[in-house]
């Protein structure tokens, strides 16, 4: 749900094509109509704890999941199950394997050349790799770390992903970029020059609107790879409360080398260590009453 | 980290380092080459303005050749070596542009054909221009233009020197130049923008199509530039495939043949009845040449410079 919700009577002026105001962003139809029909399951207010069997069938799961870059193992036997609408943090030391896992479910490693895997990755019970890769990606979006936008305007980067699924229509492409702005909360701060390069944009600001480009294809899980990391601690702070904001209609897993961070805003804390998942908890429990010794060196801060 | 005491040193160093006598030397060396570009470029050009510059004069740059050279104007030389120019970058940059996204997107880097396709442009680089020349007679012009005539029941129409031949014969002499330029191109937009763009759904042509050939456009245009400028100064791939020694009439078709400004500037050097009175016409012929190829230059820097701004976000 977007935190403004209001009617935007200033939106509505300035998008002059649009003749009733702005309703919530959330009753614009659905882009496209999903198969299998997954969002029909109750909100889960409480996940189910991950790792157990719960009512609900996980949204990402994987199974004894390896992945080899060449000879040099990435990931070892990996299994992992993300509830629904729930956040969900990788922490590690770096080269721990948690940006391969996490590029795991939307396969971004096939770009590499020379990556072997075993194991499964699904979404909702389905295999990615028998996922069309297209429709993979836009059913799982991605933020990076560094704020990469493109080099065009504001608008034209949240209309990107609209108009590679073939919109045209000026009027909808309005209507959807100014939703997911107003969802990624950087609407007020751009709304008045969505014509203007994303580039002139504070870090922060263009990582939102990184943001606002994924949520508008309509992803149904976010991943975010240390998606604070290279800014400063108020624009940090703005994306952590997005993020809390956003999992009552996303799943997101995000890496973070950052424990206070993974700490502030998951539900959820799986820890790895050189390519194997060392524990998979409830974030408060993972953090105050870790069930591996190696857990507990690591939150202690005694490597990493 | 425990603190522990630094091993003793052995004996002091040479105190005085000895007197630098190389630094200097090849300080001059350098300075004095780098500096002998720049005089020679300064008595070309101030040459070729110098006694250019009288000739300069709107008759010259509108008219047609008369008394056997040794008069009038060269607008046809003018008018063709633009059209030869405009037609070598329609057929070059597509073609150019087309291998390097091959090259740089879809091919396996270490399968046969690629290495085929890359020594193949690295050995089409080092080719001599008259080679070219002959291979435009040859294949262009005896065998393609031929045929289509014998197919179109035409007498002879294609398969004789052209604009259209002395055109592709150039954009083939160029091609590395506008691969290997473009592929550095392609190289040079980060990757995040490529993941940014798959990861949203796009698909690997959309990818190329809307985020790495916008953003590799400048590039793309250094390799024109380069090439635009060798084309219209080129003569030898010219020779045998489409320029003419003299026209009076302008080329009104790709069958037509044409003058051009190089191999104008040849023909008044060399074949000149009266060379006295030619040579006020060779130095402002040459200053129009030079004057073309800057124009074009300036004109695509220009362009390069403001898609640079835009991509940077400042336009």
């Amino acid at each position: 749900m977007p935190t403004e919700a209001h009617a935007g009577g200033v939106a509505g002026a300035r998008l002059g094509t649009m003749r009733s105001p702005m309703e919530p962003p959330a009753t614009i139809e659905p882009l496209v109509t999903m198969e299998p029909p997954m969002t029909m399951e109750p909100p889960a207010s409480v996940p189910p704890i991950a790792g157990i069997p719960g009512a609900t069938p996980p949204m990402l799961d994987t199974r004894d999941y390896s992945l080899f870059y060449g000879t040099h193992q990435a990931l070892r036997q990996v299994t992992l199950e993300v509830a629904r609408h729930s956040v969900t943090a990788i922490i590690g030391p770096s080269g721990c394997g948690k940006s391969t896992l996490l590029r795991s479910f939307n396969r971004m490693n096939d770009l590499i050349p020379g990556v072997r895997t075993e194991g499964q990755v699904r979404i909702g019970g389905r295999p990615v790799d028998a996922t069309d890769v297209v429709e993979l990606r836009r059913r799982v979006g991605m933020v990076f770390q560094r704020p990469n936008p493109f080099p065009k305007s504001i608008f034209d980067n949240v209309a990107f992903g609209l108009r590679m699924l073939g919109l045209k229509d000026r009027a909808e492409l309005e209507a959807r970029v100014e939703a997911s702005l107003r969802r990624a909360a950087i609407w007020e701060e751009v709304k008045d020059r969505l014509e203007r390069s994303a580039l002139q944009l504070s870090g922060g600001q263009q990582q939102r609107v990184c943001i606002a480009r994924c949520l508008a294809v309509e992803p149904e899980v976010i991943l975010m790879d240390e998606p604070a990391s290279a800014l400063d601690p108020t624009a940090t702070a703005r994306i952590e409360e997005l993020v809390l904001n956003l999992k009552t209609a996303y799943t997101i897993l995000v890496v973070t080398h950052n424990m206070q961070q993974a700490a502030r805003v998951s539900d959820h804390t799986v820890f790895m260590l050189n390519g194997e998942l060392i524990e998979h908890d409830e974030t408060p429990r993972l953090f105050t009453s870790p069930r591996q010794k190696l857990t507990e060196d690591y939150i202690t801060g005694r490597f990493g | 980290m425990s603190v522990t005491t630094l091993a003793p040193i052995l004996r002091p160093l040479v105190k005085t380092p000895p007197r630098d006598v190389a630094g200097p030397a090849f300080t001059a060396l350098t300075g004095l080459a780098a500096g002998l570009i720049v005089l020679m470029v300064a008595i070309i050009l101030g040459n070729v303005a110098w006694f250019g510059a009288g000739t300069m004069t709107w008759e010259f740059l509108s008219g047609t050749p008369k008394h056997g050279m040794t008069a009038g104007g060269i607008f046809p030389a003018i008018f063709g070596t633009a059209a030869l120019v405009i037609l070598m970058v329609v057929a070059l940059v597509p073609f150019g542009v087309g291998a390097a996204i091959y090259l740089h997107e879809y091919a396996r880097p270490d399968a046969w054909l690629t290495r085929a396709v890359r020594f193949s442009v690295s050995n089409l680089a080092g080719v001599p221009s008259i080679v070219f020349g002959l291979f435009g007679l040859g294949f262009f012009i005896q065998f393609v233009g031929r045929h289509i005539d014998r197919m179109a029941g035409l007498d002879v129409v294609w398969g004789q020197p052209a604009l259209i031949w002395a055109a592709l014969t150039l954009a083939l002499l160029n091609l590395p130049v506008v691969i290997v330029t473009a592929e550095e191109a392609l190289r040079t937009v980060p990757r995040d923008m490529r993941e940014a763009s798959l990861a949203l759904g796009a698909t690997r042509w959309q990818t190329i199509r809307t985020v790495l050939l916008p953003q590799a456009m400048p590039g793309i245009l250094t390799g024109a530039i380069l090439s635009v400028s060798r084309g219209a100064g080129e003569v030898a791939p010219i020779l045998f495939t489409g320029a003419a020694y003299f026209l009076p009439y302008l080329p009104t078709s790709p069958t037509d043949q044409f003058m051009e400004l190089g191999y104008h500037i040849y023909v008044l050097s060399t074949q000149s009845p009266d060379v006295d009175a030619t040579k006020p016409l060779l130095y402002g012929t040459v200053l129009v040449l030079l004057l073309l190829t800057l124009l074009l230059n300036l004109t695509a820097i220009l362009l390069r410079a403001r898609m640079r701004a835009r991509l940077a976000g400042r336009a």
